[in-house]
């Protein structure tokens, strides 16, 4: 049976390219960055091309790109690293709603009904002691791309750090943090089809922050331990995809997206965008089908041959109900009714079309057995 | 799937006989919900994640997609709160039931619809067959007979049971645990669960304190006295949730001769306790009936019935009342500890011909 990949914003394929660019990383390059032989300084030498190309893709310095195991990490470093109080959206991905969690008083500033955050809240939400304000510049279910530069404004204008988890913006739409004007910034290889394991921190030269890890003198002492080199180099040849060619495949994938969610609209009755009316990437669509339970409909659709995604999943592996979901002011049914799809390299007007015709015929299925909904 | 040797079994057999099978498992409860009912150790919890990570381990060596689904709020729906509900009214519930007919067999068996699957098939001690004459699904008792669990799946009607497989109710457990290692399954050896899933320890009093303490409701609101049949008070317990009918230690009464509870009344809080001899019942009235392997009779039938799940199936003259879902069952000898709330179910020999609740 063919197998159709539409769920990017979970994770990506490494590319043919990356695949290659790591290759030499796993056998003959081997070196220690840190070491003073010529081992060492080869594998010195693609760890700083890599940290320039990430940052390329940044609008940033190499200096201010710290490598992380992940975004998971990149965005803890940020909010711990800022040691005090923070400020945060409802909608934020896990790595930063649960760090921010850890805080005491930490404030979770809600959002609007497509999942946008209200700047003017953010500012209202400022204390004294407040030392960061983290916002996710796109949000992973939805696709929603929040007001950054102008929150970045506030924070600076408050004299408080601003984070942003790029995790899901990157490659999806221009980041600049220069224009943003943030002073930190997550990313992560594995959702521009680099290798799972490696992220990256923007941190703004002169700014403080603590580190996580103790150990070597790592990372301008901001990450110890030996550096990933070679996911580091996958994720500085990712970047430079996105630096070339992304801006050409977003517009490929946005046509593709249109495409399904009008396909499935013109076709099914009682299906409704979530965040649609907001600013989105352009390849996420978050779909709510009246009646539907996400649960059978994405299984259905995984045995055909179609991966989507529902929400998060638990520790067992059930769906899980979205905070984000929830965040917009879905009731629990209409949460569970909601399925997300993510576009990326791979899919094909072919796809899409075969898909259309996939959830079609699920949906017809399950509204069947299930006559709730009229 | 739940993880353990039954299902997984199923699974194995069905696969080896070229099926196209799907492999799911239920997320129903929560155990970190209710602290106190944890057992260490303890298998057939529900949902423990050793549990999906064997089921998981055994779908992988098998080569089946496997899906986990999430029924909490449904199980919470049909299950626990009617649950704990009966027991404060006094009747003592039997979770299982209410698991098959509201949860198993009814809403999953929609989600498998759902999922493009033409029929479930479970790890149940039971035997299904087709009855071209009559027209209908006939249930039997498992050959395993210390397995059977026909008295659980009472409730199930023709149109479940058109779209359900049980591959094991022909077999002995120990067969199951041979075919098991046979398929290389590595939870052959696992422990059979024996508990309620969703209170592992077995400690229903507990669970339900837990519970309402997690629901915020206050628990003073069924304690009372403890009442001879004559109506003497001869004592006070700490809640109705704690005595069922027949239950014989923790009265905290001293009495020349053992002493049952009889009934509960939760209307006066009270619990009644008598001798042995006064839980001896004649007759009894048997509720919402469902009619499996024969249809409903018009006038009496002799059959063998069952009033718990241990219980040996006693003679008895079933005599329908002129509301059809009810049945007067007289026994041939009187019988102890006749429990509203249980179920009653009624055999001829092998066949199970139906069952209901009693009164």
């Amino acid at each position: 049976m063919a197998r159709y990949y539409f769920d990017h914003n979970a994770t990506t394929p490494v590319s043919p390219e990356v695949f290659q660019a790591m290759a030499p990383l796993m056998t003959e390059v081997y070196g220690n960055p840190s070491s003073i032989h010529q081992f060492g300084q080869e594998a010195r030498g693609v760890l700083d091309e890599a940290r320039r190309s990430v940052a390329g893709a940044l609008g940033a310095k190499a200096e201010e790109i710290v490598f992380t195991s992940g975004g998971t990490e990149a965005d803890n470093l940020a909010i711990f690293g800022a040691a005090g109080h923070v400020i945060t959206t409802t909608v934020e991905h896990p790595a930063v709603l649960q760090a921010a969690a850890q805080i005491p008083s930490a404030t979770f500033v809600p959002v609007n009904q497509c999942g946008v955050v209200d700047p003017e809240a953010v500012r209202a939400a400022i204390r004294p002691d407040t030392r960061l304000i983290s916002v996710m510049h796109v949000n992973n279910e939805l696709g929603v791309i929040q007001p950054l530069a102008e929150i970045a404004r506030i924070a600076q204008e408050a004299g408080v750090l601003m984070h942003a988890d790029g995790v899901q913006a990157l490659g999806k739409i221009l980041v600049d943090v220069g224009e943003l004007g943030v002073d930190l910034y997550s990313v992560s290889a594995h959702k521009i089809n680099g290798p799972k394991g490696v992220g990256a921190l923007y941190v703004r030269k002169g700014t403080e922050l603590r580190p996580l890890l103790y150990g070597g003198p790592h990372e301008r002492k901001l990450r110890a331990g030996t550096e990933n080199v070679a996911g580091a180099a996958g994720f500085g040849r990712a970047a430079k995809w996105v630096r070339e060619e992304a801006a050409a495949e977003v517009q490929r994938q946005q046509i593709l997206r249109d495409r399904l969610e009008q396909g499935i609209r013109a076709r099914v009755e009682g299906v409704h965008v979530n965040g649609g009316g907001a600013a989105r990437v352009g390849n996420t669509s978050n779909l709510r089908f009246d009646g539907i339970d996400s649960e059978p409909l994405l299984i259905a659709l995984d045995l055909k041959g179609f991966a989507v995604s529902s929400g998060s999943a638990c520790s067992s592996g059930a769906t899980a109900p979205s905070h984000v979901l929830a965040a917009i002011g879905l009731t629990k049914e209409q949460a569970r009714s909601s399925v997300r799809f993510s576009l990326g390299r791979s899919n094909t007007v072919a796809q899409v079309d075969a898909l259309i015709d996939a959830v079609v015929e699920v949906v017809a299925r399950l509204r069947k057995l299930a006559p709730a909904y009229v | 799937m739940s993880g353990g040797v039954d299902s997984s079994v199923v699974a194995g057999l069905l696969r080896r006989d070229g099926e196209s099978v799907i492999g799911m498992t239920m997320q129903l409860w929560n155990q970190k919900r209710i602290p106190e009912t944890a057992a260490e150790g303890a298998t057939g919890r529900c949902c423990s994640l050793d549990d999906v990570y064997d089921a998981r381990h055994v779908a992988q060596l098998l080569g089946i997609p496997y899906y986990v689904v999430n029924f909490e709020d449904r199980f919470e729906q049909q299950v626990v709160k009617p649950f704990v509900d009966e027991y404060l009214a006094g009747r003592t519930p039997i979770p299982c039931t209410l698991c098959n007919n509201f949860i198993k067999f009814d809403q999953f068996l929609e989600m498998a619809e759902g999922v493009g699957a033409r029929e479930i098939a479970t790890g149940h001690y039971a035997q299904l067959s087709w009855n071209a004459e009559s027209g209908r699904w006939e249930m039997r008792r498992s050959v395993d007979r210390g397995k059977d669990q026909t008295y659980f799946l009472f409730g199930l009607k023709q149109e479940q049971l058109a779209r359900t497989r049980f591959p094991l109710g022909g077999m002995e457990k120990t067969q199951v645990r041979e075919l098991a290692r046979e398929l290389g399954i590595p939870t052959a050896a696992k422990p059979d669960s024996q508990e309620i899933c969703f209170v592992p320890n077995g400690d229903y009093a507990a669970f339900i304190e837990g519970y309402f303490r997690e629901q915020g409701i206050a628990q003073s609101a069924t304690s009372g006295e403890i009442v001879t049949a004559e109506g003497k008070v001869v004592g006070e317990h700490s809640g109705v949730h704690h005595f069922t009918v027949g239950q014989r230690r923790g009265l905290g009464v001293a009495a020349a001769e053992p002493l049952y509870v009889i009934s509960t009344e939760p209307a006066t809080r009270r619990v009644v306790i008598g001798r042995s001899d006064d839980l001896l019942r004649a007759s009894m009235g048997v509720k919402n009936v469902n009619w499996i392997s024969i249809a409903a009779p018009a006038t009496s039938i002799r059959a063998e019935v069952k009033i718990r799940n241990k219980h040996l199936a006693a003679p008895a003259t079933l005599i329908p009342a002129p509301d059809a879902s009810r049945v007067e069952v007289r026994f041939d000898e009187p019988q102890r500890a006749v429990t509203p709330g249980q179920a009653a179910v009624f055999y001829q020999g092998e066949l199970v011909l139906g069952g209901g609740w009693i009164e």
